[in-house]
């Protein structure tokens, strides 16, 4: 009885430990590549070439998921605001709703699902086929010259993907609103324009996905690079990267919109 | 794929994300209505302010003119203080009277301004003399009640 609570308590311990030294290996991880980034930066070439990978090929994704998420809004959003005989505030609603919240975190999960796994896939694979090995026989320091590149063009692309992702959204909840069911134009834009704000919403919108991009690059590029060098390997620490770095997102949101959002009086 | 064509597409994604966020900022926002004019500051202490907020319009005729840019409460005389920023293009009399309006009957509050015939022109740290609280919809149910109850009694009375 004694021996298997042992065994019980062993394990827990066994797990918290080895999630917390994980936790502090990402950490230095973090910290060395922030170090080493000046090679990024410097040869601009490797970021731009890892920006067309991981932003420029997420675009068709991101364009047509925005579009779609922009039409849905505007219909159901009609359907209840209708009920209320406002319906000329889709304009605000499709405007706020994509702005604040969805833009970022819609963005944000499929930019984890699409660039995110592709990173650590990528990595994880020069792992399993020794190439990163190589590299440091050759002096080359794989952190600098693989690592750093693909975090800063995760960074970058991720606001621009999520301004992409909330202006075709609008364009969406537009098409639907103002063409599809006939709420008036003129009464769309300037009930939207009169409700968003440039710096409480549309900057706070920017700030999230800027954090998100940090959080989701971070995760994908650290997964690669603990990752197993096996096939088996790859494909769980693929699997982790998209899990923890939507549970990220999602959590981060929250922490950021309490932050930034807390009601027209408080501020 | 070779470097010039992704250098290429690189820098067309750039520029679409930068249209994207000027059309954010112009279309969607009021960037383009407000933030870069000229203000001057005017304050008016109102009984009641009703469900004012900060940022709400300020029109004069129905055209915004400025916007609410703090609210705060006197402890002195237990009024409301609301500090106005008024666009530097619009001139108003000294004696313009401010009132807590509402748009359409459940819409948001503003204020609205009514243009008096002094010949000296509002500056920068007035102070507005003639203010008009919000309608407080249950006063005005229970004074309607009050004077239907007296109207009763009148009518009763006489009989």
């Amino acid at each position: 009885m004694v021996a298997k609570l042992k065994d019980v308590l062993g394990h827990l311990g066994g797990a918290v430990t080895a999630r917390i030294w994980r936790l502090g290996f990402a950490s230095r991880f973090f910290g060395y590549m922030l170090l080493h980034s000046g090679t990024a930066l410097r040869r601009f070439g490797l970021t731009i070439r890892e920006i067309y990978f991981a932003g420029v090929l997420s675009l068709i994704i991101i364009l047509v998921s925005g579009l779609f998420v922009g039409m849905v809004l505007a219909l159901q959003g009609y359907e209840t605001l209708q009920r209320y005989g406002s319906s000329e505030a889709l304009g605000i609603l499709v405007a706020l709703s994509l702005v604040r919240e969805l833009g970022p975190v819609v963005a944000g999960l499929l930019f984890a699902s699409r660039a995110g796994s592709a990173i650590t896939a990528e990595i994880g694979l020069m792992k399993a086929t020794e190439q990163i090995a190589a590299m440091e026989m050759m002096a080359v320091d794989p952190i600098a010259r693989v690592v750093a590149p693909r975090f800063w063009a995760g960074v970058i692309s991720m606001p621009l993907l999520a301004v992409l992702f909330s202006a075709m959204g609008i364009f969406g909840g537009y098409l639907v609103g103002v063409q599809l069911i006939g709420v008036d134009e003129g009464a769309f834009w300037s009930q939207m324009q009169a409700a968003v704000d440039v710096r409480e919403d549309i900057l706070n919108g920017v700030i999230k996905s800027v954090v998100f991009g940090v959080a989701v690059t971070w995760i994908a590029v650290f997964e690669g690079y603990d990752a197993q060098p096996t096939a088996e390997g790859v494909s769980s620490a693929t699997t982790r990267t998209v899990v923890t770095s939507s549970l990220a997102i999602l959590a981060l949101d929250f922490v950021l919109t309490a932050l930034m959002f807390t009601g027209g009086n408080a501020r | 794929m070779n470097r010039a064509a992704i250098d290429i597409w690189v820098g067309l994604f750039v520029a679409a994300a930068f249209a994207g966020l000027l059309f954010l900022a112009m279309k969607v926002g009021n960037l383009a209505s407000f933030s870069t004019a000229q203000t001057y500051q005017v304050q008016a202490k109102f009984a009641n302010i009703g469900g004012l907020k900060v940022r709400a319009p300020i029109k004069s005729a129905g055209v915004v003119v400025g916007r609410v840019a703090d609210v705060r409460f006197d402890n002195e005389s237990y009024e409301a203080i609301v500090t106005f920023n008024l666009d530097s293009r619009f001139q108003f009399p000294r004696d313009t009277a401010a009132k807590v309006l509402t748009s359409g009957l459940l819409g948001e509050q503003y204020v609205g301004l009514e243009a008096g015939g002094d010949g000296v022109m509002l500056k920068g740290g007035d102070r507005l003399r003639l203010t008009q609280s919000a309608v407080v919809l249950e006063n005005l149910i229970s004074q309607f009640l009050f004077n239907k109850a007296a109207e009763d009694k009148d009518a009763k009375e006489t009989k």
